[in-house]
């Protein structure tokens, strides 16, 4: 007769936390303190709130998910030591050498751009030649790249209060920085998914959409002079606009990344049909990886965008006027969350899966496009900022 | 009979609450308001008149395409949806709600055998130990675990994840919640007392007071949303509701007073912000109430919401000088008027009406400058010319000079209609920064004997056309200088096109322009004359380009239209402040349903549903063996759940083997 053995380390999820774990907790609470003690007289109670949640948010985020502290830091460092430049004022980015060439925001978004090009491109010499190496470096370029952009929000943020203190605004407020935010956080959605699925193969994939965004981004700014740092209209003068924004393009972000592995998809499964074992195809994970990938993207998209749309309801009724106007703007929001509403209860009560989903999932971004870019260049309303 | 009923009931419910119908309805939803966004919304129906035609616009009205959003199959399609939602909620709520407290514990051997995730062990180890040590495992990964004894088996049954049943019932009640208050806060009601027959719009302008009872709307009415224009120092005790081609009056129950009204301004010129000083002055209380409201920042005050909208002129006080552009000496007449408000005149013996309708104090145009975007070019103010027939065109008349490629000018922009934009006219400024100058040589133009006069001597001193006498050259002259105050240097052109053969045209085209010109000219050197000025060393360049534009402009007034060009003199602004008021009693619905479908949208996906098993069976009583199945489940996540029961099973494993 042998007793049984069992060890169980059982722990609570604090106690599993390591050292570095709680030194992020650390740094993360000493910054945001200093932030507040040192801009708390600036701000309403809503942005303070904001300001605590965004801090307990990023150590829960950098506990769950450790390359974030990286990207955080180097973010931190680059856009303290870009905005440590400008002494005299915004004509320093001609003058400062660092400004010029690497931290000023219009270098920073320039380099975030060549860096997720490049990324691309390297993402699809990785998945042709197989070589795990050509990954690897793919997979840091896009790191580097969603640091630049960052850095370039961080410090555009502060080039517009040089720009003059009533002027100064979080830098999400035009088609141009909304635009840089989405390549970013799809960048980051699919590099959660790269690190859970260790796999590069979608990258090129994902990353072409974000190459596109960039492409449209670098047009805007020299073709329109978007990148010039507007004051805000009083309508978006509001604290909602800080999360507002944010939360949808988490969503938009998510559904491209759906789309993009719904197309991954489908080339897989033609190779697939026509029993190319062999091809590149090949090298894309299975087919139930890919579609539950899709799943999980749609998921996380949806619940964002409901989160977003009812942001946007509340802001609208402080606004407005009214929760709900039927602005174009709105009830295009309201087309994409019925779209994918539909989608999910598909898949989840009907249990639909594979290429139907995987053509929605794609024809689901053609909708979102419409409700982000269409609705401005067409149809006229309250949301007419960002006008093409 | 009655078994037939109740099958009936039993196969609505059944389509009620299928998924089939509501994907349909989720589409058909999307659709409709897919035609709202594309057909814009609630427009004059004159324009929809033009856009689709008659025919065409009497079919969308009966649709109600130009109100989607409030028409009956709309609020159908979201009624049905409200219906089938709950239907939903109602056959499977309980269930789910059962679900989430279940621990299956009377599942079957056999069907957990069944599972893909599944695993048998037989083992030595002792019965209370394998029970201690599957809760124990269970509960290290999330599961709550409860034991059962059954007969002759023991069974720990957990499960994690209950959430999102919850999530299921928090969604689908969160829509039932958000369109019920939606609908409360439409104007489904509304729609239903023009029905019925209690209401209906009003289309005439006319003052609140003057709308009749029947498009009014008492304080009973309690979901709206309207808005009023309230000038600076007024008061009012009511409200506008748009409704189809027309409007309802909403009464309040107390008077908003707009004390002031302020637009402050970034120093590029874009507006900053939007302030009214509001006083609440309400019957039942003693005291009033004041309060600055700004776009972003409204005022809630006893249910109603009072947001800063926009604005617009309050009845500005202008006065205006107004110049005659046609016939001989008339002297500029000073006139008072104020926005808003309809003058009628005589004016060389027609009758007309002036009817300001606009102020603007700034104007923030483009600049010319370079390294500046923007340049504040000053007041302007907008009005309409109606002749005897009724017919009007719309002018924008600027009070300062702008500056037009080196020279300042007096802008005056007219159009036909509101959807033409505005054609101007740029009458030069002075040396003296006025218009006189400009309208002393207009009107020397128009001095028909001095023409003739100027005419002769330039044709004495000129070589002589052949057989024209001087009287008929300076008829002719005359006649020049009279076609091109109608219409310019394109009337003599359009002349000479009717009556000179095509070879010829070209010619005499030089020769009248040239003739004219001088003509012209000498007219605008008595006018300098006459202002003193000392022609004697000839005239200097910004005297050439005056006469240049000043030749322009009045080869342009006879398309402006209107006999008279009104100057802006001075001016007492006054705004109002555009409000919108508010009350939406169904957001006491729609926003908990938000905060529920919130919660259980994150609850659905990130708290999915899994169970495990532990089966514990005797083999043989006397080797002591047993069996152990573990078991598990997932209804969603089926892969994740895959990996979570792998680590678990392998626990097992190494327990079990130790």
């Amino acid at each position: 007769m042998n007793t049984m053995n069992l060890e169980l380390d059982q722990q609570s999820f604090f106690k599993k936390l390591s050292l570095f774990d709680w030194l992020w907790a650390g740094l993360v609470l000493v910054g945001t303190v200093f932030a507040y003690q040192k801009y708390a007289s600036l701000m309403d109670a809503y942005e303070k709130g904001i300001l605590v949640s965004a801090g307990i948010t990023l150590i829960f985020f950098g506990w769950n998910w450790k390359t974030i502290r990286g990207l955080s830091i180097a973010v931190f460092l680059l856009s303290i030591f870009g905005i440590s430049r400008y002494i005299t004022g915004l004509e320093d980015a001609d003058a400062d050498f660092f400004l010029r060439f690497l931290v000023s925001s219009q270098s920073s978004i320039m380099w975030m751009s060549a860096l997720y090009v490049l990324a691309t491109v390297t993402y699809f010499i990785a998945l042709i030649s197989r070589s795990e190496f050509a990954g690897k470096v793919a997979s840091a370029m896009t790191w580097s790249a969603t640091t630049m952009g960052l850095v370039g929000l961080m410090v555009r943020w502060r080039e517009s209060y040089l720009v003059g203190l009533d002027v100064g605004h979080i830098p999400v407020s035009n088609l141009y920085e909304v635009f840089i935010l989405f390549s970013i956080i799809t960048a980051l959605i699919y590099l959660f998914y790269e690190n859970k699925y260790k796999t590069r193969a979608l990258g090129g994939f994902v990353m072409l959409i974000i190459a596109a965004a960039v492409a449209f981004l670098l047009w805007y700014a020299f073709e329109r002079q978007a990148d010039e740092i507007q004051p805000l209209v009083p309508a978006l003068k509001s604290y909602w606009m800080k999360i507002h924004v944010p939360a949808n393009f988490i969503g938009y972000g998510a559904f491209a990344l759906a789309a993009m592995v719904a197309v991954a998809y489908l080339m897989r499964e033609k190779a697939k049909q026509k029993k190319r074992t062999n091809g590149i195809m090949a090298t894309l994970p299975p087919l139930e990886i890919l579609d539950d990938l899709m799943y999980k993207s749609i998921a996380l998209g949806f619940s964002f965008f409901t989160l977003a749309t009812i942001l946007g309801a509340l802001w609208a009724a402080e606004a407005w006027g009214g929760y709900w106007s039927w602005d174009p703007k709105e009830t295009w929001a309201l087309i994409v969350w019925l779209n994918y509403a539909a989608w999910l209860h598909m898949r989840l009560t009907k249990g639909w899966r594979g290429k139907p989903m995987a053509v929605w999932a794609i024809i689901g971004l053609f909708v979102t496009l419409f409700a982000f870019l269409g609705v401005n260049m067409f149809l006229s309303g309250l949301h007419s900022y960002g006008e093409l | 009979m009655k078994k037939n009923a109740s099958q009936t009931s039993d196969s609505l419910l059944k389509f009620l609450g299928s998924m089939n119908l509501a994907i349909t309805l989720l589409v058909a939803l999307s659709v409709a308001a897919i035609i709202g966004t594309v057909l814009q919304q609630n427009q004059a129906y004159t324009d929809y008149i033009i856009k689709f035609g008659p025919f065409w616009f009497e079919v969308f009205k009966q649709l109600g395409l130009y109100d989607v959003y409030s028409a009956l199959w709309f609020l159908l399609i979201l009624f049905f949806l409200v219906l089938s939602t709950s239907v939903c909620i109602y056959k499977n709520a309980p269930k789910m709600l059962r679900d989430m407290r279940e621990y299956r514990e009377g599942i079957q051997l056999k069907t957990l055998e069944s599972y893909s995730t599944s695993h048998t062990w037989e083992t030595l180890h002792q019965v209370e130990e394998l029970q201690d040590a599957a809760q124990k495992i269970l509960r290290y990964h999330g599961f709550s675990a409860r034991l059962k004894e059954g007969d002759g088996y023991q069974l720990v049954a957990g499960m994690r994840g209950a959430g999102s049943r919850l999530g299921y019932v928090l969604t689908h009640l969160a829509i039932v919640l958000i369109c019920i208050g939606g609908l409360i806060d439409g104007n489904a009601i509304l729609k239903l007392k023009e029905m019925t027959g209690q209401i209906s719009p009003e289309t005439q302008n006319i003052p609140a007071d003057e709308v009749s009872a029947i498009s009014r709307l008492g304080m009973d009415n309690h979901s709206f949303r309207g808005s009023v224009s309230v000038p600076e120092g007024s008061r009012s005790e009511v409200l506008f509701i748009n409704y189809r081609d027309g409007y309802l009056v909403q009464d309040l129950p107390f008077t908003i007073e707009v004390k002031d009204f302020r637009i402050e301004h970034y120093n590029t010129g874009q507006p900053k912000s939007f302030e009214s000083d509001l006083i609440i002055h309400d019957p039942r209380e003693e005291e009033t109430l004041q309060q600055t409201i700004s776009v972003n920042h409204p005022l809630i005050y006893d249910g109603y919401s009072i947001y800063q909208a926009s604005f617009s002129d309050g009845g500005s006080k202008l006065g205006l000088k107004a110049w005659p552009l046609v016939g001989a000496r008339y002297s500029p007449k000073a006139i008072k008027t104020s926005v808003g408000e309809d003058i009628k005149m005589n004016l060389f013996n027609q009758n007309w009406q002036l009817e300001v309708s606009d102020f603007r104090l700034f104007n923030i145009n483009p600049a010319e400058e370079p390294g500046k975007k923007f340049k504040n070019v000053g007041p302007s103010f907008q009005f309409k010319m109606r002749d005897k027939t009724g017919a009007a065109k719309e002018y924008l008349n600027y009070m300062l000079p702008i500056k037009k490629e080196g020279q300042f000018y007096f802008l005056s922009g007219v159009r036909g209609s509101p959807a033409e934009n505005f054609r101007y006219l740029y009458v030069p400024m002075d040396d003296a920064g006025g218009i006189n100058r400009f309208m002393q040589f207009l009107m020397a133009l128009h001095d028909d004997a001095k023409i003739k006069e100027l005419a002769l001597k330039q044709g004495n001193g000129a070589q002589k056309l052949p057989s024209e006498s001087t009287e008929q050259f300076s008829e002719a002259m005359l006649r020049l200088v009279k076609l091109f105050r109608e219409d310019g240097f394109d009337a003599m052109v359009k002349q000479v096109e009717t009556t000179v053969p095509s070879e010829k045209r070209k010619d005499v085209v030089d020769i009248y322009v040239r003739m004219l010109q001088q003509i012209l000219g000498e007219v605008y050197l008595g006018v300098l004359k006459a202002e003193g000025i000392d022609l004697s060393q000839g005239v200097d360049e910004s005297k050439a380009q005056f006469f240049d534009a000043a030749s322009t402009a009045i080869g342009a007034i006879g398309r402006y239209g209107s006999p008279v060009f009104f100057q802006l003199e001075d001016f007492e602004h006054r705004q109002a402040s555009g409000l919108q008021i508010a009350r939406a009693p169904g957001k006491n619905l729609v926003y908990p349903g938000c905060a529920m479908l919130i919660l259980g949208v994150f609850l659905m996906f990130y708290a999915p549903q899994q169970r495990l098993w532990v089966w514990l069976q005797p083999v043989d009583r006397q080797e002591k063996k047993i069996k152990l199945v573990l078991a598990g489940n997932a209804v969603r996540n089926k892969i994740d759940f895959k990996k979570k029961f792998d680590e678990v099973q392998a626990q097992f494993e190494s327990a079990l083997n130790s």
